[in-house]
């Protein structure tokens, strides 16, 4: 029951926090504001996996990091570049999301190692 | 919309969608080592949401509140970016599933918003 309201609270900051940081980023010619917040959670996971367990990894990780990051943003984003034919910036889009995402989940997870 | 009321909006949507995929992962448990069905469905499910959202949105049938909450806060908490990369570093050692996971993802989700999106816009015509 505990771990139920704690993952709401994390989504509940985790959200707007990813609205207003995409608001200072910007997204004039690439949807870099949801590169960003996808990027640093995906370093946040990986340290809190390392680090925390239960109760906290709830709130931090599933809660907090799962409602930073988003998946349909990116998705819907990267179709509305295919849609205006900026065929280049979709594909930069995929490439960079997943290999910044997949590098920062690594370096997070190693950060974690040597602090947890 | 005031800008209280859309960070209101976009915290209870984003306590919802969280709930919802920490629901799903709990309904569909995954082994290590194994395809992470839970996120997956999780993902495509999400995308195909916000396509037929956005093309309700587009065609100014949506009330105000409708992105922010629904769009934002309950499909951008459910839906997720963080879990997805840390599994994928989970399958380093299960090169096919990492590969099956890493483009089985981006191709479903991709073709589900567009589906959504696309098949919404010819609904609301």
């Amino acid at each position: 029951m505990i771990t139920i309201l704690l993952v709401a609270v994390g989504g509940a900051v985790g959200a707007p926090l990813r609205y207003h940081l995409d608001q200072v980023v910007g997204r004039r010619t690439f949807p870099r504001g949801t590169l960003l917040v996808n990027v640093v959670g995906c370093f946040l996971l990986g340290f809190l996996v390392q680090t925390t367990s239960g109760p906290a990894l709830a709130l931090l990780g599933t809660g907090f990091c799962g409602a930073l990051t988003t998946y349909s943003t990116f998705g819907y984003e990267t179709v509305r570049l295919l849609e205006e034919r900026r065929y280049g910036h979709a594909a930069a889009n995929v490439a960079v999301s997943v290999v910044l995402g997949f590098a920062a989940a690594l370096l997070g997870l190693g950060a974690g190692r040597m602090l947890g | 919309m005031r800008p209280v009321g859309t960070t209101v909006a976009i915290a209870i949507g984003g306590a919802v969608g969280a709930l919802a995929r920490y629901g799903v992962a709990v309904a569909i448990p995954h082994a290590d080592g194994t395809f992470p069905v839970a996120t997956f469905v999780t993902n495509v499910v999400g995308c195909l949401l916000i396509g037929v959202l956005m093309a309700v949105v587009e065609r100014g049938r949506a009330p105000d509140w409708a992105r922010p909450a629904l769009g934002v806060g309950v499909l951008g908490g459910f839906t997720t970016f963080s879990a997805y990369a840390l599994e994928l570093t989970g399958l380093l050692d299960r090169p096919v599933v990492a590969l099956a996971y890493l483009f089985g993802t981006l191709v479903a989700a991709l073709a589900a918003t567009w589906v959504g999106l696309a098949g919404a816009r010819r609904l609301l015509k």
